[in-house]
């Protein structure tokens, strides 16, 4: 239950029973043959994996580096990675006798993801949301509602992302005997960083299979974006034992790693307890967590998973930090040369990418987890680019 | 045993100097004087003491405060104080480091709200040490093992949590919460306070008769500085409703204490 000393299951004894119930539910669960071919075809036939693994050839040649193959999670139904967790959270809800879920979201991908799963398995769906997030992702928010959700905004604290978390656990505590709690990354408390880890592991079995196929060996490198982790632990998970491959973890520099401005847990932040986990937060000298700041909505919490706690303790994964305004010449870069609009999230991943693969050989290979599509940012990326 | 009342604030809610004379107001009809304090995120709270919390933390509330609010109480109080934060604040400043300087300044109790017992062995061992009483908190979907354990790690008393919820005022009081005081009673050594939800003479009275031996109050506090905030009004009005709960305790023990 818990990676290294992270981890863990801080909580307000209310939870303690759910979390207990979720936690059996899911080691029943998680191995049985009925369930896995369940939810198998539901991300086959619903969600649309497997995803391509794609090889970048315009922009691989104009950087004129390694090879950029993306892992093309932005094409699965919602626009991005979240959908793998949602479905597996939701059947196994389903399982448990629950009829209705909650769940935060900060660029609305996984608030998105969640009422999509709401509609197919038939369930009351509540999603909680920061009024800021919910001012910069219109159109998310929208598509939320269209499949039966309702969006609950949340005004209190900074109004994103870490707000909605708090609030989506005020609910559960009064709910949790008819409601799963179905959190969107490899954070709160356990068993959830461990399931949620387990239902996104399944993008990098594929582009370990991919890659495989392609190009007959592994990666070179292997390069994601960090809010929560999701993503990023998913597409890591199946190369850790593999250490030849190098991971990269990509936070939000925001508007700099040495201004106020950012959401760069990992490299500024410290060890603390929040939303019922032990990991890395930013926070101020009295310990009081601290307002973010990133141009992607998706990376805006002041947390991080504990599990890229650990990894960063032991030097597994590197975690470096890319700002605003390279995420956004990432973001038009890659719409540019090759016909693909990324999510600002993944375009922090690509940014950093493209700055590594310059200094590569060739022959070199770096996979990017392009763990979302940018239509959602489009409203705030034409604040910044007029044509 | 005499039945107790427990009146919480949040320190520094809207400032200092107010909560100060809060506190003293309040300790003319309390037993024991609950002190939050103020966090970024207090994910256990309904809206009323949310918003304290921001008022408190806007009002330029630290940490070390607390500790200073404290030490100029005793100046002029016995009543005991008992401490409710969030954990990462204590974190955050070492829970040896806190706990002394709880002790040093004249507390008496603290309740972490997001700390089970299981994660708090280090934690125990520190407030033994430095004579600060424990106070956990059990809900009514906590297993008779569990409560068990729950019961172990308090030696102030323990926090029975009335209802699947957030802290905050409510119209009324369920029999959940009644029979769950009854199968605690039957299991626990400790002192049991009920809480969360209780802002009237009647349902401490009901809570006592049930069998608790104290009750807690906040909300119904909180909503009152909310409205008058720091102000004369504000005192006086504290004062009343603490008398009001108060006397709701008195009139359950004589009940129980008549049915005997």
């Amino acid at each position: 239950m818990r990676f290294g000393e992270y981890g863990g299951q801080y909580v307000p004894e209310v939870l303690k029973p759910p979390l207990k119930e979720l936690e059996k539910a899911y080691k029943e669960y998680r191995d049985d043959p009925e369930f896995r071919e369940e939810l198998d075809y539901y991300l086959k036939n619903y969600a649309g994996r497997e995803t391509p693994l794609y090889f970048a050839k315009n922009l691989t040649e104009k950087i004129g580096g390694a090879k950029i193959y993306l892992k093309r999670e932005d094409l699965l139904l919602g626009g991005a990675h979240k959908i793998n967790n949602s479905i597996g959270q939701a059947l196994l809800a389903k399982k448990m006798g629950k009829t209705r879920l909650i769940a935060e979201t900060g660029a609305g991908e996984h608030g998105l993801s969640t009422a999509m799963a709401g509609a197919l398995f038939k369930m009351k769906t509540r999603i909680y949301m920061g009024t800021v997030d919910m001012e910069r992702q219109k159109l998310n928010v929208y598509k939320m509602k269209l499949h039966g959700a309702e969006v609950y905004p949340v005004d209190s604290g900074s109004k994103t992302l870490k707000d909605a978390i708090n609030e989506a656990l005020r609910d559960w505590v009064e709910t949790f005997e008819y409601t799963h709690y179905l959190i969107g990354s490899v954070v709160g408390p356990h068993p959830y960083p461990t399931m949620v880890r387990d239902f996104q592991s399944v993008i990098g079995r594929e582009a370990k299979r991919q890659i495989l196929e392609i190009e007959g060996r592994l990666p070179d490198c292997i390069v994601a974006c960090v809010g929560g982790g999701s993503n990023a632990i998913g597409i890591f998970h199946e190369f850790i034992d593999y250490r030849e491959v190098r991971l990269i973890g990509v936070e939000a520099a925001g508007e700099g790693l040495d201004t106020d401005r950012h959401a760069a847990t990992l490299l500024r932040g410290r060890k603390g307890i929040l939303h019922g986990m032990y990991s890395y937060f930013l926070q101020d000298e009295d310990g009081q967590i601290k307002t973010t700041h990133s141009i992607s909505a998706g990376l805006d919490y002041p947390g991080v998973g504990p599990e890229h706690a650990y990894l960063k303790d032991i030097g597994r994964v590197e975690y470096v930090g890319v700002t605003d305004k390279e995420a956004l010449n990432a973001f038009l870069e890659l719409s540019r040369v090759e016909g693909i609009i990324p999510a600002l999230e993944s375009s922090h991943a690509l940014a950093y990418a493209m700055k590594i693969a310059k200094e590569m050989d060739r022959e070199e290979i770096i996979i990017v987890n392009l763990s979302g599509r940018g239509d959602k940012d489009l409203h705030t990326v034409m604040k910044y680019v007029e044509f | 045993m005499e039945k107790k009342l427990v009146s919480f604030i949040v320190a520094g809610d809207p400032n200092i100097e107010a909560t100060l004379r809060f506190m003293r107001a309040l300790s003319r009809y309390s037993d024991i004087i609950e002190l939050g304090i103020p966090f970024s995120d207090p994910m256990a709270d309904g809206e009323t003491i949310q918003k304290a919390n921001v008022r408190a933390l806007k009002g330029g509330m630290r940490i070390s405060k607390v500790f200073d609010i404290i030490r100029e109480f005793r100046r002029y109080s016995n009543t005991p104080v008992v401490v409710m934060t969030y954990y990462n604040p204590v974190f955050n400043m070492g829970v040896e480091n806190f706990v002394r300087r709880l002790k040093e300044a004249g507390g008496n109790g603290l309740i972490v709200v997001d700390l089970p017992v299981e994660e708090a062995g280090d934690y125990l061992s520190i407030c033994r040490r430095y004579n600060i009483g424990t106070v956990f908190l059990a809900a009514p979907n906590t297993p008779e093992e569990r409560l068990r354990k729950i019961d172990r790690a308090c030696s102030l008393f323990l926090y029975l949590v009335s209802l699947y919820g957030t802290t905050g005022v409510r119209e009324d009081i369920s029999n959940l919460a009644i029979n769950f005081l009854k199968r605690a009673k039957r299991i626990c050594k400790n002192p049991i306070y009920v809480g969360f939800g209780i802002s009237r003479k009647e349902h401490a009275r009901r809570f006592i008769e049930a069998g608790a031996d104290g009750v807690v109050v906040g909300s119904a506090y909180v909503k009152i500085i909310e409205r008058y905030g720091d102000s004369e009004e504000t005192v006086r009005k504290l004062e009343e409703k603490c008398k009001e709960l108060k006397e709701g305790v008195l009139e359950g023990s004589k009940n129980t204490f008549l049915r005997r």
